[in-house]
């Protein structure tokens, strides 16, 4: 460990050397608290994973099995950066589900859409450059925009998703400024975190807005073929090229752990895009592309989505019920599809300093500071429905129930205390391998 | 070497600190095995008793921090099944765990420890948070700090100059515990003493000062290696350093603490050391004071796990 001197002895003798942009990855008192989220005592309403157990595995293991047979040798070498044209083909149909026209030498497969971000973030982000995101916005791209120093301006949604006017005026305060817009990210379907899906009208919109403003559109769509009531609109890339990026995945319609993934770009930010993916990884996996590729030649992967709906819609009813059986009264999101619903706690509660309490009662959710860039959403909490049986879902509420109970009556003890300004908050929230 | 005793390592559980147990159990499983200790490791669950009753293990090694591996309810159950086992017994365990009452019982028998008052969630709900914290901020003043009842690793614990901040720091330590320990904060050094004992009677580690980068040796700067420099031995006096020391084994066997033990102290301008909390299960993590000061001291730390499992199934239960 080293000797004593007048410095000390530190632990990470590295740790004068680390670039700006990795201040704050720090072990998090709210993240070491999701460890018990994994025990089967607690019911987990954190984590996003999806139910993979829904998939046959004996259709996995048949794909994998003709991979070897068929493209051994193509499956174990490295391939091209932009990834395997026969996948790049069944994307293009894929995307046509939610009103996309593209050709296979549109799409850039990635390790994952969140690789793709990634990717897109590393190429556009100078530090300070502003990016504009939904209030709350997904964390993984709260991440991303924080690794390469973005300035990350929250534009507010309703039920219809992000606001027009709201979207102008923000636009406008910035420009004011005379700082640089660099994108505006949206997850327009089933958003995560907070399961509202932006309407047609606005979509449409929102591309004039970003247009007008000469603003890159980032379009995060992981679950737009998950949903349960109706249809979601037509992508907004469906609109055209209009400088709007598309991210798609397979993590939600097929597997997390394949990560695969793609980016539809205007032509010239494809070609950057593929040169930034060969640095990056030298070619995304061209066992997992070709598994993916396979399974969709041989399956009938529709109606494996299908599947998803009636399991994932199931789910969803099981959470709004006990919402409204267990806390009536309370506000929430009722999410068409996707995984999350957006509860808002009543005045004065934490979601962030409630957490400990519903660990030691069992339970566990994501707390709404981690889907913000600066310190906001104590008020709020994201909870997933995508995992736990139905039966688990409703004692995971009640459970819930009984800790925002005894938090109310804390609050009402001690009044409303101030809201914390965590410098972690932007890690605080449980890895992706926690149920 | 001779034949070890084979070692069941139990880390994780489902308390606050699980992530920490898993991380220290880890460490102490493969120092073990390093050491020609058969070892297996197991996470606490609803299995475990029937576990321990088919393959009755030689050492059970509780490496576990919080609920039930710090409130001494696994040891009475390995105590009352007959299993051998490292670390402090149930009782010294439950005492050391209440940081309120290894407070008194360490006031009794001499040593410094800061004026406090422990108040439970029912006692503010009965009568009225504003006069309850009215009389503690005008007995104890500022700063003081306030902390779970019982836990570790600094989770819930906050360092408070105002009333205003006094409130929002009970309800952030009611979340992790039902009852809340109010301190008066201590200005000055805060050294950690590692007490160990395989066999020869409980030993002072050197002590271990620590500097948190951010001033405050909170989760964050515990757990992220970096965020806190040590100096081992603390920069102060021999004979400041000497006096901790032997405040340390008096905390150690005045609690009845066995085996392995940390006892936390701020030293003040005039030498005197404070107790703030002892706790009988530290952590072994990268980051953890008692396995830098064994570093420190020379001592193969494999060894010393070793010995420790060692003297665990010579002594029985």
């Amino acid at each position: 460990m080293g000797e004593t001197n007048t410095q000390g002895i530190i632990l990470d003798p590295w740790f004068d050397h680390y670039a700006e942009r990795s201040s704050g990855l720090s072990a998090s008192e709210v993240r070491s608290l999701f460890a018990v989220a994994n025990r089967p005592e607690v019911v987990s309403l954190a984590g996003g994973m999806p139910y993979v157990r829904a998939i046959s595995s004996d259709q996995i293991k048949n794909t994998m099995a003709r991979v070897i047979d068929n493209s051994g040798p193509e499956a174990l070498q490295y391939g091209p950066g932009q990834g395997h044209p026969l996948l790049r083909e069944h994307i293009t149909r894929i995307m046509a589900l939610e009103g996309i026209a593209a050709r296979p030498d549109d799409v850039v497969v990635t390790t994952g859409s969140q690789h793709g971000l990634d990717l897109v973030a590393r190429l556009f982000i100078n530090p300070g450059d502003i990016v504009l995101a939904e209030s709350p916005s997904y964390v993984g791209a709260l991440g991303v925009f924080r690794s390469y120093q973005a300035d990350v301006r929250h534009v507010p949604m309703d039920e219809e998703g992000i606001i027009p006017s709201a979207l102008t005026d923000t636009i406008e305060a910035a420009q004011s400024e005379g700082r640089s817009i660099k994108m505006i990210y949206l997850i327009p379907n089933f958003q995560n975190p907070a399961g509202v899906t932006l309407s047609a009208a606005r979509r449409l919109e929102i591309i004039d807005i970003a247009e007008s403003a000469g603003i890159l559109i980032v379009e995060d769509n992981p679950y737009g073929l998950l949903w349960f009531d109706q249809p979601a609109p037509p992508a907004m890339r469906a609109a055209g090229d209009k400088g709007i990026i598309y991210l798609g995945s397979f993590s939600k319609t097929l597997a997390p752990g394949l990560r695969v993934g793609w980016v539809v770009a205007p032509h010239g930010i494809r070609e950057k895009l593929i040169l930034a993916n060969e640095a990056a990884v030298l070619s995304p996996s061209s066992f997992s592309q070709l598994v993916v590729a396979d399974y969709l030649s041989h399956n009938d992967w529709q109606s494996q989505i299908t599947e998803f709906r009636e399991l994932y819609r199931e789910r969803r009813d099981a959470m709004v019920t006990a919402l409204a059986h267990e806390l009536p009264g309370i506000h929430h999101t009722t999410p068409g599809g996707g995984f999350f619903l957006w509860l808002t706690l009543p005045d004065g509660l934490n979601s962030k300093e409630m957490l400990p309490r519903a660990v030691t009662e069992l339970v566990a959710y994501t707390p709404g500071t981690a889907f913000f860039a600066d310190s906001r959403g104590t008020q709020h909490m994201r909870l997933a429905f995508c995992y736990p049986t139905p039966e688990r879902i409703a004692e995971g509420v009640s459970r819930l129930a009984k800790v925002i109970r005894e938090e109310v009556e804390l609050i009402n003890t001690f009044g409303p205390t101030s809201t914390s300004t965590d410098r972690t908050e932007h890690v605080a929230s449980p890895p992706p391998n926690l149920a | 070497m001779s034949q070890a005793p084979s070692v069941l390592v139990l880390s994780g559980g489902i308390s606050h600190e699980r992530d920490i147990s898993l991380r220290s159990g880890r460490l102490v499983a493969d120092d073990l095995e390093a050491h020609g200790v058969t070892v297996t490791l197991a996470d606490p669950d609803a299995t475990l008793v029937d576990r321990l009753r088919s393959e009755r293990p030689d050492v059970v090694w509780p490496v576990l921090h919080g609920a039930s591996g710090e409130d001494g309810a696994l040891r009475s159950l390995l105590e009352m099944m007959g299993i051998r086992y490292v670390g402090s017994p149930s009782a010294a365990t439950r005492l050391a765990w209440d940081k309120p009452s290894a407070k008194t019982l360490v006031e009794r028998a001499g040593v410094h420890t800061p004026e406090s008052i422990s108040l439970s969630r029912d006692a503010f709900r009965e009568l009225g948070a504003e006069s309850v914290l009215g009389v503690v901020s005008d007995t104890l003043g500022f700063p003081v700090v306030v902390k779970p009842a019982r836990g570790g690793s600094a989770q819930g614990v906050s360092w408070v100059s105002s009333t205003e901040e006094l409130r929002r720091a009970m309800v952030h330590a009611f979340t992790y515990s039902d009852d809340a320990l109010i301190e008066r904060q201590i200005i000055g050094t805060e050294i950690c003493v590692g007490i160990i004992d395989t066999g020869d009677g409980p030993i002072a580690l050197p002590s271990v000062e620590i500097e948190p980068v951010s001033g405050h040796y909170t989760f964050e700067a515990r757990y992220t290696a970096g965020e806190t420099r040590f100096f081992s031995p603390a920069r102060r006096d021999e004979a400041e350093l000497s006096h901790a020391a032997s405040q340390a084994l008096l905390v150690h066997t005045t609690l009845g603490l066995r085996d392995l033990s940390r006892i936390d102290f701020i030293v003040d301008k005039t030498g005197t050391a404070w107790f703030l909390e002892a706790s009988v299960m530290p952590g072994l993590t990268e980051t953890s004071t008692v396995a830098l000061a064994l570093d420190q001291a020379g001592y193969d730390v494999g060894g010393v796990y070793r010995a420790l499992a060692e003297q665990a199934y010579r002594r029985g239960v």
